[in-house]
């Protein structure tokens, strides 16, 4: 009779433990994927750059420093991607996003530029990825918020040095905050 | 303040989505009781004691109905609405805000349809993220700009993420039935009053008539309010559970405030399907029943609620 009350018990807690490791393995495995979320996106941004530079050259013919940074921060931000860690990665991104900002800025002083259609829809289509980018990196940091919370809380703080599971960093990677839209409203967020 | 508001707003997504699949299986089996109860009345009334013969019919169909909602549904509300899908390279602006919109939430982007009526109104159905569809007017995408249209598409794919569509789907299909047939019960009693009833049936048939009678009348007012009361509360969560996607609330209140002063009924709307659009397309609630058979809350205190979150 005892040894069967024992048996129930040690169950019980077997059963308590295995469920929180699991939930703590789920959340960590949302991480990740929303983490390769901004993978895509920030590759897609990569791609889209060099034909925008083609594009721009094209009418702006005499801004080659700003072609010049544009190409060297992508390139920069491309080999991050490989190898560096998060946070040397979403440096190597915001001087991206910083230079790409001044190759909008060159954009606006020809006219003509603004009416060809390539430059129109790549215009869309860089917007698009940034703010895919940002909500991306949104629903990152809210896995990460929520993963850190359930780490940092009773009862899994008791036992979390010996599960070895780590905390997840947040990540800040900033937009190019253009002005946007036929009316040229500014999203101000964040 | 900020992170302790998201957080508490994201745990409510989650247990939203897990009372909703509560909501189903509850619905599922009031439905298939109340169908059971209708038939069973429906076969005492045409033949006594055929009740109980009536029982396995009346099963079959409920639950019959439930499966059809379940995987048709969202078909055939969208067939019912005259969405049209869009193509992939229709509408881009729409199409990159609900992608980029639907990373947000961590689902998969929706399938995206277009309604051709000039009234400004969007619904979201299907049954889980990966079969969803959303559904928005030519109105909407002409009179609303992007921060407004965000905010629209944002409160959708909250419903979307809640799991509140599959709810709805089963809500508008289900309820749509229960209400066809009392309302064919009713012509049929209707019709063959005096007749067979009274010859053939002493008081215990003329009781079991009334029974009928009240059910036929009870049942879809029942239903109706299984209907509201799902969807009222529903409505805030997902204008809150949107704002805190867009982090702009005001992109929403503004665009609730242009779509309720629109004063253009949407054509291919009816009381049935009604309750998915993000704001009454009707327009036409009678002020007796105003607010108990509102299928939204006032939108004036949504727009509050929204404008008190910045």
């Amino acid at each position: 009779m005892e040894i069967i009350v024992v048996l129930v018990i040690l169950g019980a807690l077997a059963f308590f433990f295995i469920g929180i490791y699991n939930r703590l393995v789920t959340l960590r495995q949302r991480v990740k994927e929303a983490w390769a979320d901004i993978d895509v996106q920030l590759k897609r941004r990569h791609d889209l750059i060099p034909n925008l530079i083609e594009t721009v050259k094209g009418y702006a013919t005499h801004e080659s420093t700003v072609f010049q940074k544009v190409t060297e921060a992508r390139a920069a931000a491309v080999a991050a991607g490989a190898s560096a860690t998060p946070a040397e990665r979403a440096q190597a991104e915001n001087m991206l996003t910083s230079a790409l900002r001044s190759v909008f800025a060159v954009a606006e002083n020809y006219p003509q530029l603004q009416a060809v259609q390539e430059f129109k829809d790549l215009s869309e289509n860089l917007t698009a990825t940034e703010d895919k980018i940002a909500f991306a990196r949104r629903f990152y940091n809210g896995n990460v918020r929520d993963y850190n919370t359930s780490l940092q809380t009773f009862p899994t703080n008791v036992f979390r040095r010996h599960v070895r599971i780590q905390a997840g960093g947040v990540l800040r990677v900033g937009r190019c905050d253009r002005t946007r839209g036929a009316e040229g409203e500014v999203l101000a967020r964040h | 303040m900020a992170t302790a508001d998201t957080s508490a707003a994201r745990v409510s997504i989650y247990e939203a989505a897990s009372a909703n699949r509560w909501r189903t299986i509850l619905l599922v089996t009031l439905f298939t009781a109340l169908i059971a109860v209708l038939g069973y009345f429906v076969g005492e009334y045409f033949a006594p004691g055929g009740g109980l013969a009536a029982l396995p019919i009346a099963f079959a169909l409920s639950i019959g109905g439930a499966l059809t909602s379940y995987f048709a549904g969202d078909k055939l509300i969208l067939a019912q609405s005259q969405a049209r899908e869009l193509g992939p390279a229709e509408e881009p602006e729409l199409r990159n805000i609900v992608e980029a919109l639907a990373i947000g939430l961590g689902i998969p982007p929706p399938k995206i349809f277009v309604i051709e009526d000039s009234a400004p109104n969007a619904f979201a159905t299907g049954r889980d993220p990966q079969h969803a569809s959303i559904a928005v007017t030519r109105g909407l995408l002409d009179k609303l700009d992007r921060t407004e249209l965000e905010g629209v598409i944002a409160h959708e794919l909250s419903h979307v993420g809640n799991r509140d569509i599959r709810v709805m789907v089963l809500v508008t299909v289900l309820v749509g039935t229960v209400a066809l047939l009392a309302d064919w019960m009713w012509r049929s009693m209707f019709w063959t009053q005096g007749g067979r009833r009274d010859r053939d049936r002493g008081g215990g048939g003329a009781i079991l008539a009334v029974i009928a009678l009240a059910l036929a009348v009870l049942t879809p007012i029942i239903a109706t309010l299984i209907q509201l009361a799902v969807s009222r509360q529903r409505e805030y969560l997902a204008d809150a559970s949107g704002a805190l996607l867009t982090r702009y609330p005001p992109g929403l209140a503004s665009a609730l405030r242009k779509i309720a002063s629109d004063k253009e009924p949407l054509e291919v709307a009816n009381k049935a399907t009604a309750s998915l659009y993000i704001a009454n397309p009707l327009k036409d609630a009678p002020a007796f029943f105003d607010h108990l058979f509102d299928t939204h809350p006032p939108i004036e205190e949504r727009i509050k609620r929204l404008e008190a979150m910045t």
